[in-house]
């Protein structure tokens, strides 16, 4: 399967003059045009990469949850209204317009998954990863969730029920996880580092107080 | 359409393989590809709806083997040759050789941050009561679109259960193709897993979509 990014690994390094990959010439060829014509403005695209590199992330995601595990106002608001619930903390915007928060419990683990394309929080979570839109995940999730659970190192008591939500329409899914035993009188950006982004995707939980693992 | 977006129940796509510490970008070229895409659809000549039809009406064979950015990339192509922007000539000349359709609007770097913050809200005013209501049971239709649908394969002809009654939104089916937002009411429809993948599935699990309410008939 070629669409992971292991695949196309001739890229990286020829980025410059005649070294251009095939697909980095063509998006090259197509952005020249496009400048010339005056229909996108180069500028722009740079404030756009920097927006998803440096402003939206899933740190905005992990300050949520955390806010979540700390107010129960916010808790019970975020469950009514996510999108206004999560503008209230400063994100909103493209691909987070129509939020859904769905919480996790003893018993009951949520994962997300968009099978179609690959519609996923941005305001929350940023960018998608590579395999959150590829072929293996998109396939598996639905049908069989627990084996992609494993492959992410996670294995739920066959006690715990999964609920899977396919993003077919606009509403973009965010999932609260559990927070750790251990964590009583920890402020809400201490808390925001155990909540990794896997653990809003449902392919992992947050992190416990005690672990060293430090999956993204 | 029966593309091969509609990945949900495939098999044989192997290990999921998830990268440590994946950074945003794995080129220069998926940066320029993202801004790109998403300025020149500010230029608001299609909605995100043809967006999608046209990556998922690429040829099978392309679709799965391009990386995600380059199912963009050439989904893009195709919609700014559709709508008279660029000519195949100009993409592979790498240069401007026509005038072209004269865009509604540029999007200019100083205004990135308040669009980017705004998006494009997909709700819709819509009068008619709900059909459905929540806890009732209903079964999705089983037709097989040619057009765009986001109806997946695995869940047509089911039977589930309305768990949420949402207000109007624009339907895909229609907008996709140039045929306006006609928007309709839509339901968060919960599946038991069984009744989706048969006996060898995990009986506690749980399966919902987000449908449009023609895509579901009363049980």
């Amino acid at each position: 399967m070629s669409m992971s990014h292991s695949d196309h690994p001739h890229d990286h390094d020829h980025e410059h003059g005649s070294d251009l990959s095939p697909t980095a010439a063509r998006v090259k060829a197509l952005e020249t045009v496009l400048t010339q014509k005056g229909l996108i403005d180069p500028a722009a695209i740079d404030a756009i990469v920097e927006t998803y590199e440096t402003k939206v992330g899933p740190r905005n995601g992990a300050q949520v949850v955390a806010t979540a595990w700390l107010d129960p106002d916010f808790r019970g608001w975020l469950a009514r209204d996510a999108t206004a619930a999560i503008a209230s903390l400063g994100y909103s915007g493209r691909q987070g317009e129509h939020m859904q928060a769905v919480f996790n419990a003893s018993g009951q683990h949520n994962l997300i998954v968009c099978t179609l394309c690959s519609c996923y929080p941005w305001t929350v979570l940023g960018l998608p990863p590579v395999w959150y839109k590829a072929p293996p995940y998109r396939s598996r999730a639905t049908i069989d969730p627990r084996s992609v659970l494993a492959e992410f190192g996670l294995t739920l008591p066959l006690s715990t029920k999964i609920r899977v939500w396919d993003s077919t329409a606009e509403l973009r899914y965010l999932v609260v996880p559990e927070r750790p035993d251990g964590t009583d009188g920890w402020s809400r950006d201490e808390l925001a580092k155990l909540v990794t982004r896997d653990s809003m995707i449902g392919t992992g939980l947050a992190k416990s107080p005690t672990s060293k693992e430090a999956r993204p | 359409m029966n593309g091969p977006q509609d990945l949900g129940g495939q098999m044989g796509f192997g290990a999921i393989a998830p990268e440590p510490n994946e950074p945003i970008f794995h080129a220069a070229w998926e940066r320029r590809a993202l801004g790109v895409t998403l300025a020149a659809g500010a230029m608001g000549h299609w909605p995100g709806d043809e967006g999608r039809f046209t990556r998922e009406s690429l040829h099978p064979v392309d679709y799965l083997s391009s990386s995600y950015y380059e199912i963009w990339l050439k989904a893009l192509e195709k919609l700014l040759i559709r709508h008279g922007f660029v000519t195949r000539d100009e993409l592979v000349a790498g240069r401007a050789l026509t005038k072209g359709t004269t865009p509604k609007r540029v999007l200019a770097a100083d205004a990135v941050a308040a669009t980017l913050a705004k998006g494009s809200r997909y709700d819709r005013p819509i009068e008619a009561a709900a059909k459905f209501a929540p806890g009732q049971a209903v079964r999705t239709i089983h037709d097989h679109p040619s057009g765009h649908t986001r109806l997946p394969r695995y869940a047509r002809g089911k039977h589930g259960r309305i768990e949420a009654v949402h207000g109007g939104f624009v339907f895909p089916d229609s907008n996709a193709l140039g045929r306006g937002e006609q928007p309709q009411r839509l339901y968060t429809v919960v599946f038991h897993g069984p009744e989706l993948w048969g006996r060898d599935c995990d009986p506690g699990l749980e399966v919902s979509i987000d449908a449009w309410e023609s895509y579901l008939e009363p049980v």
